[in-house]
């Protein structure tokens, strides 16, 4: 059985995150212990609130080291909503003031620019061609909720040998398009919830536990 | 691509039992909150509101631990107001598996209120719940516009709805839960006049809320500019399913999941 850290930060409400996980067959911890989630075959990475919190709170528990480490060890990060934004370079959540992320891909996070923000409620997606987390769910809805988002996706596509190394970019549309989830090696990440997405999600997140 | 239109089922909530009540006033039990949130998640609903209606004076325990067991086995977002008044309640709630806290009457009296959970926990969190009816003169005439109400709609504030509702979203609200005091228990449909002439003046998501008593009452409510629907009591003794719910919104070409 796949070993889960939900990495605890300080970060909102976590519990559905840890029972979706082990709905899906994971044998999941909650903490922020450094070396558990080291350890852990994959760690899910939270973040509800805004940019500079969560930035804030992850720093405080040693987070942008775990994941750094994680990754250069090819283990599996899933971050989600607020979790999926801090991986980019940075945010100008709040406006006017920009904050600096974990710089995992570049880009950054704006806010939407649709009639009604936030952006709260269950929306298609475009999903990547060869799709692993969306396999079997590619037409289904998902469940949303933010007001910031990555309306474009700036890292060079990998030619020759390393195209098919390429990542997985899945789009959404509120307002103008933004990028709902990448699939990135070790590294994936989902704006919606899928914690939250019913069936759909937990088909999601069992895809990803399953790649473990 | 766009949001589909939420349709959401409201459980009023008293010591750990369903009940809705015609204007608020006679209560009838309607079920287990549990039981009932995994029937509704399973025929689609797209989130569940648990409004806990005694809160003032009843024991907050029994809704944390309602909370915690329905958020353990419904995956589907989970609001829970009633009673709340301090940033402590809204991190209880949320520690306990709610996703959004609705704020009320306490929002009226200290407004700073929404600002400070706003902060804390980011605008998603909050949803300003106004309960509203037209305003009517000593002899019970209209008199124009509409009012925020408290204490169930027994008692007037002054405030302007559409005031109050735009000053809640410049604080930080993420979301207002608009009901219709008027039109609450009446079945005969949602006050559309309002939804107007709030979804004007606010740009944030707009949940339509009293008087769905058929299954064409929901598709005005979402042309008049709301972005979810929700009822209760024609949900609980099974009047209408959310499946019926959907149909409906889905023949008038309204997007559904």
């Amino acid at each position: 059985m796949s070993r889960v850290v939900v990495f605890d930060y300080g970060s909102g409400n976590v519990r559905s995150a840890v029972r979706a996980l082990e709905h899906v067959g994971a044998d999941v911890e909650l903490t922020g212990d450094r070396s558990t989630a080291l350890a852990a075959d994959g760690l899910f990475v939270p973040g509800v609130g805004n940019f500079h919190a969560c930035m804030a709170g992850l720093r405080a528990a040693d987070g942008p080291a775990v994941i750094d480490l994680r990754l250069s060890g090819g283990r599996p990060v899933l971050g989600v909503c607020v979790g999926m934004q801090v991986l980019f370079d940075g945010s100008d959540e709040p406006s006017g003031s920009p904050q600096e992320g974990l710089g995992e891909w570049p880009g950054s996070v704006s806010r939407l620019k649709a009639e009604v923000v936030p952006h709260m409620g269950w929306s298609d997606v475009d999903v990547a061609a060869g799709s692993t987390l969306f396999a079997g769910v590619e037409s289904e809805r998902f469940y949303f909720v933010h007001s910031y988002a990555v309306q474009a996706w700036t890292l060079e596509e990998p030619t020759g040998a390393f195209a098919a190394v390429a990542p997985k970019v899945t789009w959404a549309d509120h307002g103008g398009r933004f990028v709902a989830a990448v699939e990135n090696g070790p590294l994936c990440a989902t704006q919606f919830h899928p914690e939250k997405s019913g069936d759909a999600g937990l088909s999601l997140l069992e895809n990803w536990v399953r790649s473990l | 691509m766009s949001v589909a239109t939420r349709v959401i089922p409201c459980l009023d909530v008293d010591a750990g039992r369903v009940v809705k009540g015609v204007n608020f006033l006679n209560l009838r039990d309607a079920g287990d909150p549990v039981e009932l949130a995994k029937l509704y998640g399973e025929q689609g609903a797209d989130e569940l509101t648990f409004l806990d209606v005694t809160a003032s004076s009843g024991n907050r325990e029994t809704t944390y631990d309602i909370v915690g067991r329905t958020a353990e086995q419904v995956f589907i977002p989970l609001t829970v107001g009633g009673g709340v008044r301090t940033v402590d309640d809204v991190d209880r709630l949320l520690r306990a598996g709610a996703d959004k806290v609705g704020v009320n009457t306490a929002a009226i009296a200290r407004p700073e209120l929404i600002a400070e959970v706003a902060d804390r926990f980011g605008s998603q969190v909050l949803v300003l719940s106004a309960d509203v009816r037209r305003r009517v003169d000593d002899a019970g005439h209209r008199s124009g516009g509409f009012e925020v109400t408290t204490h169930g709609g027994r008692q007037g504030t002054g405030l302007d709805a559409v005031e109050w509702c735009a000053r809640a979203a410049e604080l930080g609200a993420g979301e207002i839960l608009l009901n219709s005091m008027d039109a609450d228990g009446t079945k005969d449909g949602f006050d559309v006049e309002l939804i107007e002439l709030v979804r004007r003046e606010v740009r944030i998501p707009l949940i339509a809320s009293g008087g769905a008593g058929r299954v064409e009452h929901f598709a005005p409510a979402v042309r008049a500019g709301a972005d979810a629907v929700l009822a209760a009591s024609v949900f609980h003794f099974g009047e209408l399913t959310i499946g019926d719910v959907k149909d409906a919104l889905r023949q008038d070409g309204i997007p559904v999941r």
